[in-house]
């Protein structure tokens, strides 16, 4: 049998911990819920969901000192998966409220452009620019359920890993490093969510497989403020 | 491109599955979590639970049949009914729904909208209208409350409006004259809400078969389709529902479904 690798479930209040928890728990992991900085240490890797406004998320994130904890924990090579705000976070800064983010991969969060509707809310396809383990037995345009007004457009756009259009086109997956993120849900998204979640537990058992992707983008280094540089390791 | 969602509504009372007909005769249609667990694996986009009974001293109940569902079922699930407060809305938040509906309590204090928006992001806001034609004023609904008892004099469209520029980030609209009739939506009242505002909007009450949910979109310019009775009494499966919506050039998620 194989182990339950152990993830710490980011809890700051924005975010439905029940959903996501139980998610990663039929996916094969450990979840231990932190919510104060020094608790984060010594997981195998991380998970921050979360949905809502990202000033006042990333005030409890400073608060509890979640915030430098996260960033040192994603430096030092921890995998880190951010779902909707919690991969929002991960950027510079947001046009929804001007609050600073957490930084770790450059980059700006904007206003859906051009949407028919707002909140973006339904199931939408999710279309990869190039193979990540992260989306491994999901048909390449297979919908994910979404559920926000905003997404962050990385500025490298190595860093982009899926594409949806809702008026316009936006970055609904990220990678940079051992750092990925997905503006939807998958722990909504049914079959193919619960996929998803499998294969991140997956690569943090197997942290080897990082490197493999890694190799195949090798113009992540020199990204603009290239934070996760040491994420490679 | 979005897709177009079919929505299960389940209205709980007591922890139980209910269903009546225009808000009244109330019958047994079974335990919530399974019920939305067996909607889930058949395709449901979305699950909604409306506590009809939302008597303050029965919340828990309400609390355990969220948090039982959200641990089994991987489907958004959006929660209503009684909601009255903030405090009342993190709660069943953290239980495990990704979105709350206001009603009754939106009525009463528009700000709750504002406030619950700011506090949790707008896209966890739902407001539920509950309308009725006006007697002698066609093309004019009114607004109801605490489940259809009250009439609160409001316009439809002017709530619906006001309730989004507040920080709704969906409208959830009922025609009180069309539930559990399955005599089809009331399409001019979903036209006349939906040219008005700028947020999603989930037709409810009528649905009676596909084509009601075709024309509920295609015509009433709904963004999802809501219906209770005709899937809790397997008059239409989802499945059927979303084929027939498919093949009138409608994108839906199409689910190789077990059930």
């Amino acid at each position: 049998m194989t182990t339950r690798p152990r993830l710490a479930l980011v809890d700051y209040g924005a975010g439905n911990l029940v959903s996501v928890g139980r998610a990663l728990e039929v996916a094969g992991a450990e979840i231990r819920a932190v919510s104060r900085g020094p608790d984060v240490d010594g997981f195998d890797g991380i998970v921050v969901p979360g949905v809502g406004a990202s000033a006042p998320a990333m005030a409890v994130l400073r608060r509890t000192g979640l915030e430098p904890a996260l960033r040192e924990a994603v430096a030092s090579g921890v995998p880190y998966l951010g779902i909707c705000l919690g991969l929002q976070l991960v950027f510079e800064r947001s046009d929804e409220d001007g609050a600073e983010l957490l930084g770790l991969v450059p980059g700006v969060v904007r206003l859906l452009a051009d949407a028919p509707r707002l909140p973006h809310i339904g199931w939408n396809a999710v279309e990869r620019l190039r193979e990540h383990p992260l989306f491994e037995g999901v048909k390449p345009d297979a919908p994910f359920y979404f559920v926000h007004s905003y997404a962050g457009e990385p500025r490298a756009t190595e860093a982009a890993l899926a594409t949806t259009e809702h008026g316009s086109r936006f970055t609904s997956a990220v990678s940079v490093g051992r750092l990925v993120g997905v503006q939807f849900h998958p722990e909504r998204s049914a079959e193919d969510g619960l996929r998803l979640l499998e294969n991140y537990v997956g690569l943090v058992r197997e942290p080897d497989r990082w490197t493999e992707v890694q190799g195949r983008r090798p113009a992540d280094e020199s990204a603009p403020g290239a934070v996760l540089s040491g994420a490679g390791r | 491109m979005l897709l177009r969602r079919v929505i299960p509504c389940l209205d709980v009372a007591a922890g139980r599955v209910v269903k009546g007909t225009r808000f009244r005769d109330l019958r047994d249609a079974g335990d919530p979590a399974e019920l939305a667990e067996r909607y889930a694996a058949a395709g449901a986009d979305e699950i909604v639970f409306l506590d009809i009974d939302a008597a303050p001293q029965r919340r828990g109940t309400l609390l355990d049949v969220v948090e039982r569902t959200a641990r089994r079922v991987f489907v958004p699930l959006t929660v209503g009914g009684g909601v009255r407060s903030e405090a009342e809305m993190k709660a069943v938040l953290r239980a495990g729904a990704d979105r709350v509906s206001l009603n009754t309590a939106a009525v009463a204090d528009p700000g709750l909208i504002r406030r619950s928006a700011r506090r949790f992001g707008r896209q966890c806001v739902v407001v539920a209208i509950d309308a009725r034609a006006r007697e002698g004023a066609p093309g004019r609904w009114e607004v109801l409350v605490a489940g259809g008892r009250r009439n609160t004099g409001l316009d439809t469209v002017d709530w619906a409006r006001r309730a989004a520029d507040a920080g709704a980030g969906e409208i959830l609209l009922t025609s009180i004259d069309r539930d559990g009739t399955r005599q089809g939506f009331d399409l001019p009242l979903l036209r006349a809400v939906s040219g008005a505002i700028g947020v999603p909007l989930v037709a409810s009450g009528g649905a009676g078969s596909p084509a009601d949910m075709v024309a509920a979109i295609s015509e009433g310019g709904a963004d999802a389709v809501l219906a209770a009775s005709i899937f809790h009494r397997d008059v239409h499966s989802i499945a059927a529902v979303k084929a027939a919506m498919s093949r009138a050039g409608i994108p839906v998620r199409l689910v190789d479904a077990a059930a």
